[in-house]
C-alpha cells in the first residue's frame, strides 16, 4: 500500500470513528447532564451550577424510591435467581445426556421464544396471569419472565456446559460420588462463571423491561422503575423534568455497572449467546 | 469464585438499602379499622391541582376527624394519577377486569355505560344497600343531573359537577390586532374572520378546535361537537336511537376543519396530532401563539388559573375572556339556535372490589356533602350538581353558567358512544391531516358506524 | 470423540437427566406454549376489555380475520394493512442500517485493540442494553423540536430543525431502532472476523489485493453464515420490537403505529382482545415462517460444513 493512499485510509478511519461515536453518545448526553442542572429542559447544556438538589427530591419521593430499591430488585433478582437455576439445570441435563434431535431441541425452543413474544403475546399473558391469581403481584411479574427468557438462558447455558472438560465429572462417580454430590462439588463450582452470565443477562433485561410490568401490575406500590419511570415522563403538565431525568440516571447505573464489570472481568463479547 | 463474591457484593450493597425502604414502608401503622384510597387524575402543581388539595387537605383531614370522633380509626389515602384521561381509563378497565382498585375513583360519566356492560361497576343501592337512599344530599341534586353518573336507570355514584363550552380568547391579542372588545362572534364566518385579522396581526396559530386521536375525548367535546351542533346537528338522534352518519351537516363540520387547518392554516395542525398536543395547546395559548382555543370551563377554573402552571404571564383576569361559540349561521344551530354548548359530568363512583362498602359510600357521601363541596367552591367555583351551592367567588363562571346552560346538550350515555367517539376523533384527523378529503373521512366514518351498531342504525341523507 | 460422548452417558441417568429438565419444561409450557395456544382460541371471539363482550364474549369465527384483511379500508390510517406497510418499512431501514452499521464497525477496528474501540464498543453496546424507558426519554429530549439536541447542532451549521417525531415519525423510529440495535451485529460480526486466521488474509496481501477486495473476497464469505444469522434474528426482533411506542405512543395520526405497537393498542388501548389476538395470531405466524427459514439457514450451513 503506498503513502497516500495509507493517509487517506488513516483519515477516513478516524473520520468514521469520530462519526460513531458522537451518533452514538449524543442521546445519551443529556441523561448525564440534566439530573444536574437547575432548570428543568430538555435542552443538552452543561450546568454552569451543577446541583444535586434533584436527587434529594427523587430520594424524597417514597413512590419513586420504592419502585427502584425494592419492586425493581425484588423482581429482577427473583427473575434472575429462577432463570438462573432453572438454565443451569436444564442446560448440564442437555449436556450430558444423549437425547434424539437435542440440538434441535434447543434451537426450537430458543426461534419458538422469539415468536411468542412482546405485544402480541400480552393479551393471553394477561388472562392467565389473572386466572392463575397473580395480577398485580411480584410472582406473576416474575414468572412471565422467567418463562420468557429460559429458552435464551438455556441455549447460552448449554453452550459453556458443552465446552466443560467431563473428567471431573467421571472422577468423581469413580470415586463413589452420588449424583448429588456430584453435582453439588463439582459442577456447580465449574459452571460458575456461566452462572454469573446468565445470572447478570437476566437481571439486566428485566430491570429494563416496560410491558410486562406496566400490564401485569395494577397498584402503584409494586410497580418497578421502569414503569415509574414512564409515568413519570407523561405525567400531564408536571414541570418534574430534571427529576424524572435524576431518577432515569439512578435507574441506569446498575445496568452501567453490571457492564462494566463483565466488560472488565470477561470482557462484553459473545459466548454464542444472544439478548433477547 | 471471586467473580461470584464480586457480583453478590454488588446484590448485597444494595440489600440495606432495600431492607431500609421496606421498612420504611411498612413503617405507616395499619389502621386499626379500616383503609381507603381514592384515587384522582391529578397530581400536585399538575392541570388538576385543586382537586389535589382539596382531597389532601379538606376531605381526608375532616373524614378521619368525623371518623375518629365515632370512635372509629380510619384512614383515607389520595392516589394521584399523572397520565392522560385516556390512560386512566385504561388503568380503571385493567384494574376491574381483576377485582382491583382503589376504593373511591374519580369517573368521567360518559365511561359508565362501558363499564356496567362489563360487569365492572354496580349501582351505588347494590353495593352500600339502600342505606344510601338516607342521604340528605340526594333533595338538592336534580333528577336530571343524577343521570351524569347514572345509566340505564341506575345510579352508579355521584356527580361533583358539569361544565359548559366556549371560545377562550386572549383580549391583549385581540386588543393588539385592532379587533374591538368583547368579542362575540355571530356566525362561523365572523370566527373564521376574526382569526384571519389576528394571523395579519402576527399571531402564529389563532384558532385551536380541538381534532384527533391524540386529544381523545377532548377533541369529541370541544372539537367535533362544538362544530356539528353549529352546523345544526347531534351525533345521535335521540327519538329514533340512530346515529348520523352521512349528513349535509357533518360535511360542513369537517369542511371548516379543512379551512382552518389545512386550507388557511389558522390553527396549528401538528398539535392536533401529537401526542401531548393537549399540553402543547394551553402552552401556546399562554405564550400568545394561540389567541381563542375552545374549550371546557375546566380550562378556565384550573388549567389557566391564577397561579397555574398555565396562566398567561400578564394574568387570567387581566388578558382573558370567553365568548358564545356561534351556530354556523344565526339560527342554524342544534334546534335551531344561535349559539351552542355541550355539557359533561364528572364524579365519583365506588369500586364493587372495595372491602369496606359501607365506608366508602360514607366516605363518598360525605365527599358531596355541602360543607365539602363548599370547600371546594372556595378553592375552585365551578358549576356542581348541587342547587344549594352557587357558582360563587367568581363572576365570570357564574356568567358562564348562566348564559351557556340554556344552549347546552349532552352526550347520549350509551355503551356504544365510546368507541363510537374515537371514530369521529379519527375522522377529523384524517381531514386536518390531509389523508382524505371530507367526504371520504364521512363516509369512513359512517363504515364505522355501521360495524359498531349495524348499518340499520346508522343515518345517511 | 465418539469415545468421549459415549463415556459422558454415565455421568448422568436418563431418569436424572429427564428429571432435570421438569422444571424448564413447565415454565416454558405454561408461560409461552400456553399463551401460543390460548390467543388462537381468543382470537376467534369478539373478547373485549370492556363493554357487554367483556362478560360474554361470543364465538365469531373467522370474523376478526376478515376484518383485518377487509381490503376496502385496510390501506387507512389505523388499520391493520397500514400498520404492516409502516412495519416493512421501518424492518428493511432498521435491518440495512444495523446490519451495514455494524458490520463496519466491526470491519474498522478489527485486530485493533485499545482505548478508541473500548470507547466506541461501550457506546454501542450500552445503546443496547440500557433500559427501554430512560432510553425513550433521553431521546425524546434529544429529538425534541424546541430545545432537543439534534435541532441545536443542525441551529449550528444553520439548518433550521423541525419536530422530529412529529413531521417524521417513522424515519425517526427507523433511526432510533438502528441505533439501539446495532450492538448485536458488531458484536457478531466481530466475533466472526476475529475468527477469520490471519494467514488468509496476508496470502491477499501478498497477491496485492485492496481492503474492499480483501474483504468482498476472503471476509465476507467466510462470515456469511453470521451474515444471515444477523439478517433472520435482527428482521424478527425488530418486527416484535415495542420500544418505539416511548417515542410516538404509535403517533402522530398513526403515523408510527408498527405492528408491535398496533396490536398493544387494538387489545389494550381500544381494548379489542378478540381483534388483537387475531393481529397476534398473524404476528406470531410471521414470526414462525423468519424463524423456520433461519433453521432452515442453520441446517444448510451444517450440512456444507
Amino acid at each position: 500500500m503506498n503513502l497516500p493512499k495509507y493517509v487517506l485510509a488513516r483519515i477516513g478511519f478516524y473520520v468514521f470513528v469520530v462519526i460513531v461515536a458522537t451518533a452514538f453518545a449524543l442521546p445519551l448526553l443529556w441523561l448525564l447532564l440534566a439530573p444536574f442542572g437547575r432548570q428543568a429542559t430538555l435542552a443538552v447544556r452543561i450546568p454552569s451550577e451543577p446541583t444535586l438538589a434533584n436527587f434529594v427530591s427523587v430520594f424524597r419521593n417514597a413512590f419513586a424510591m420504592r419502585a427502584l430499591f425494592v419492586n425493581s430488585i425484588i423482581q429482577a433478582v427473583g427473575a434472575m435467581l429462577l432463570i438462573t437455576a432453572v438454565a443451569t439445570l436444564t442446560a448440564y441435563s442437555l449436556s450430558r445426556i444423549r437425547l434424539p434431535g437435542r440440538d434441535m431441541f434447543v434451537y426450537m425452543l430458543i426461534l419458538f421464544s422469539s415468536v411468542v413474544t412482546g405485544s402480541a403475546a400480552m393479551v393471553p399473558i394477561f388472562l392467565l396471569i389473572f386466572e392463575l391469581g397473580l395480577i398485580d403481584s411480584h410472582t406473576g411479574v416474575i414468572l412471565v419472565f422467567t418463562g420468557g427468557l429460559l429458552p435464551v438462558a438455556i441455549f447460552i447455558m448449554r453452550d459453556f456446559m458443552q465446552s466443560l472438560p467431563k473428567s471431573y465429572e467421571e472422577s468423581a462417580l469413580v470415586n463413589g460420588a452420588s449424583t448429588l454430590q456430584m453435582l453439588r462439588h463439582v459442577v456447580l463450582p465449574l459452571t460458575r462463571p456461566g452462572m454469573m452470565v446468565i445470572g447478570i443477562w437476566a437481571f439486566v433485561n428485566v430491570w429494563g423491561s416496560f410491558l410486562i410490568p406496566f400490564i401485569l401490575l395494577r397498584s402503584p406500590d409494586r410497580m418497578p422503575a421502569a414503569t415509574a419511570t414512564y409515568s413519570f415522563y407523561t405525567e400531564a403538565g408536571t414541570p418534574v423534568i430534571t427529576l424524572v431525568s435524576a431518577y432515569a440516571l439512578l435507574y441506569i447505573l446498575p445496568v452501567l455497572a453490571l457492564y462494566l464489570f463483565v466488560n472488565w472481568r470477561y470482557g462484553f463479547q459473545f459466548f454464542g449467546g444472544i439478548k433477547s | 469464585m471471586r467473580k461470584c463474591v464480586a457480583v453478590l457484593s454488588v446484590l448485597l450493597l444494595l440489600a440495606p438499602v432495600t431492607a431500609l425502604f421496606a421498612a420504611g414502608a411498612g413503617e405507616a401503622a395499619e389502621p386499626e379499622d379500616a383503609r381507603l384510597n381514592i384515587i384522582i387524575r391529578g397530581v400536585e402543581d399538575g392541570v388538576n391541582h385543586n382537586m389535589v388539595v382539596w382531597i389532601l387537605e379538606d376531605v381526608i383531614p375532616a373524614f378521619e376527624e368525623r371518623m375518629a370522633e365515632q370512635g372509629r380509626d380510619v384512614r383515607v389515602g389520595l392516589i394521584q394519577f399523572g397520565g392522560s384521561d385516556e390512560a386512566l381509563e385504561q388503568q380503571y378497565a385493567l384494574d376491574m377486569s381483576v377485582g382491583e382498585g382503589s376504593d373511591i375513583m374519580a369517573f368521567d360519566g360518559f365511561w359508565i355505560p362501558d363499564f356496567v356492560e362489563a360487569g365492572y361497576i354496580e349501582p351505588l343501592d347494590q353495593i352500600a344497600g339502600n342505606a344510601v337512599w338516607d342521604w340528605g344530599g340526594w333533595d338538592v341534586i336534580p333528577e336530571g343531573l343524577r343521570e351524569i353518573m347514572g345509566f340505564d336507570g341506575e345510579i352508579y355514584g355521584l356527580g361533583s359537577g358539569t361544565d359548559v363550552r366556549k371560545i377562550y380568547y386572549r383580549t391583549d391579542l385581540f386588543e393588539e390586532a385592532g379587533i374591538s372588545l368583547p368579542w362575540q362572534p355571530e356566525s362561523w364566518e365572523d370566527v373564521l374572520q376574526t382569526a384571519r385579522e389576528l394571523q395579519r396581526a402576527g399571531v402564529p396559530s389563532p384558532l385551536q378546535i380541538n381534532a384527533g386521536t391524540a386529544m381523545g375525548e377532548a377533541t369529541t367535546m370541544q372539537g367535533y361537537f362544538m362544530v356539528l351542533l353549529g352546523a345544526g346537528e347531534h351525533m345521535y338522534d335521540f327519538e329514533n336511537n340512530m346515529w348520523y352518519g352521512e349528513t349535509q351537516a357533518i360535511h360542513d363540520a369537517l369542511e371548516v376543519y379543512r379551512q382552518i387547518y389545512v386550507e388557511e392554516e389558522l390553527g396549528n395542525r401538528s398539535i392536533q396530532l401529537a401526542a401531548a398536543g393537549r399540553d402543547q395547546s394551553f402552552e401556546a395559548f399562554r405564550e400568545g401563539e394561540i389567541a381563542m382555543l375552545v374549550e371546557g370551563d375546566w380550562f378556565w377554573r384550573s388549567v389557566v388559573a391564577p397561579g397555574s402552571e398555565w396562566e398567561p404571564a400578564a394574568g387570567r383576569d387581566n388578558v382573558v375572556d370567553w365568548a358564545k361559540m356561534p351556530a354556523q349561521q344565526p339560527g342554524a344551530g342544534f334546534n335551531g339556535q344561535d349559539f351552542v354548548s355541550i355539557s359533561g359530568g364528572t364524579g365519583f363512583i365506588i369500586n364493587p372490589n372495595t372491602s369496606h362498602p359501607e365506608l366508602a359510600w360514607e366516605l363518598l357521601a360525605f365527599m358531596h356533602d355541602y360543607d365539602m363541596q363548599m370547600a371546594f367552591q372556595d378553592i375552585q367555583p365551578r358549576i356542581t350538581v348541587r342547587e344549594d351551592i352557587p357558582v360563587q367567588g367568581d363572576p365570570v363562571m357564574s356568567s358562564m353558567a348562566e348564559e351557556l346552560l340554556q344552549y347546552s346538550t349532552v352526550r347520549p350515555q350509551l355503551p356504544e358512544y365510546a368507541q363510537i367517539s374515537v371514530a369521529a376523533q379519527r375522522m377529523t384527523e384524517r381531514v386536518v391531516n390531509e389523508e382524505m378529503t371530507p367526504q371520504e373521512a364521512m363516509e369512513a366514518y359512517a363504515e364505522d358506524l355501521d360495524e359498531i351498531v349495524g348499518s340499520d342504525r346508522v343515518i345517511r341523507e | 470423540m465418539d469415545d468421549l460422548t459415549k463415556r459422558g452417558n454415565h455421568i448422568l441417568s436418563v431418569r436424572a437427566g429427564v428429571a432435570l429438565l421438569v422444571p424448564a419444561f413447565v415454565f416454558i409450557g405454561l408461560f409461552l406454549f400456553f399463551p401460543f395456544i390460548w390467543v388462537f382460541l381468543i382470537s376467534f371471539t369478539n373478547r373485549t376489555l370492556l363493554g357487554a363482550a367483556a362478560q360474554d364474549p361470543e364465538f365469531v369465527g373467522l370474523g376478526n380475520y376478515l376484518r383485518l384483511f377487509d381490503f376496502s379500508r385496510w390501506m387507512r390510517s389505523g388499520e391493520f394493512g397500514h400498520s404492516l406497510y409502516l412495519t416493512v418499512i421501518f424492518v428493511i431501514g432498521s435491518l440495512i442500517g444495523q446490519v451495514t452499521l455494524g458490520l463496519a464497525i466491526a470491519f474498522a477496528f478489527n485486530r485493533r485493540r485499545g482505548k478508541l474501540r473500548e470507547i466506541i464498543y461501550t457506546l454501542v453496546t450500552l445503546a443496547w442494553i440500557l433500559p427501554e424507558t430512560a432510553i425513550g426519554f433521553t431521546w425524546t429530549a434529544f429529538l425534541d423540536g424546541r430545545r432537543g439536541t439534534l435541532n441545536a447542532i443542525l441551529g449550528a451549521f444553520g439548518i433550521e430543525g423541525v419536530e422530529w417525531l412529529l413531521e417524521f415519525p417513522l424515519l425517526s423510529i427507523t433511526v432510533f431502532n438502528i441505533w439501539r440495535g446495532t450492538a448485536f451485529s458488531m458484536l457478531l460480526f466481530s466475533a466472526a472476523l476475529g475468527n477469520i486466521r490471519p494467514s488468509y488474509l496476508e496470502t491477499a496481501d501478498v497477491a496485492g489485493a485492496g481492503p474492499w477486495q480483501r474483504f468482498r473476497d476472503i471476509m465476507f464469505p467466510l462470515i456469511s453464515p453470521q451474515f444471515v444469522t444477523a439478517l433472520v434474528l435482527v428482521t424478527l426482533w425488530t418486527f416484535n420490537v415495542f420500544t418505539p411506542f416511548l417515542l410516538t405512543g404509535g403517533g402522530p395520526a398513526f403515523g408510527s403505529d408498527i405492528i408491535a405497537i398496533h396490536t398493544y393498542r387494538v387489545a389494550f388501548q381500544f381494548f379489542e382482545f378478540g381483534r388483537g389476538s387475531a393481529i397476534a395470531v398473524i404476528v406470531m405466524t410471521i414470526n414462525l415462517i423468519l424463524a423456520a427459514s433461519y433453521l432452515f439457514g442453520l441446517k444448510r450451513k451444517e450440512v456444507a460444513t
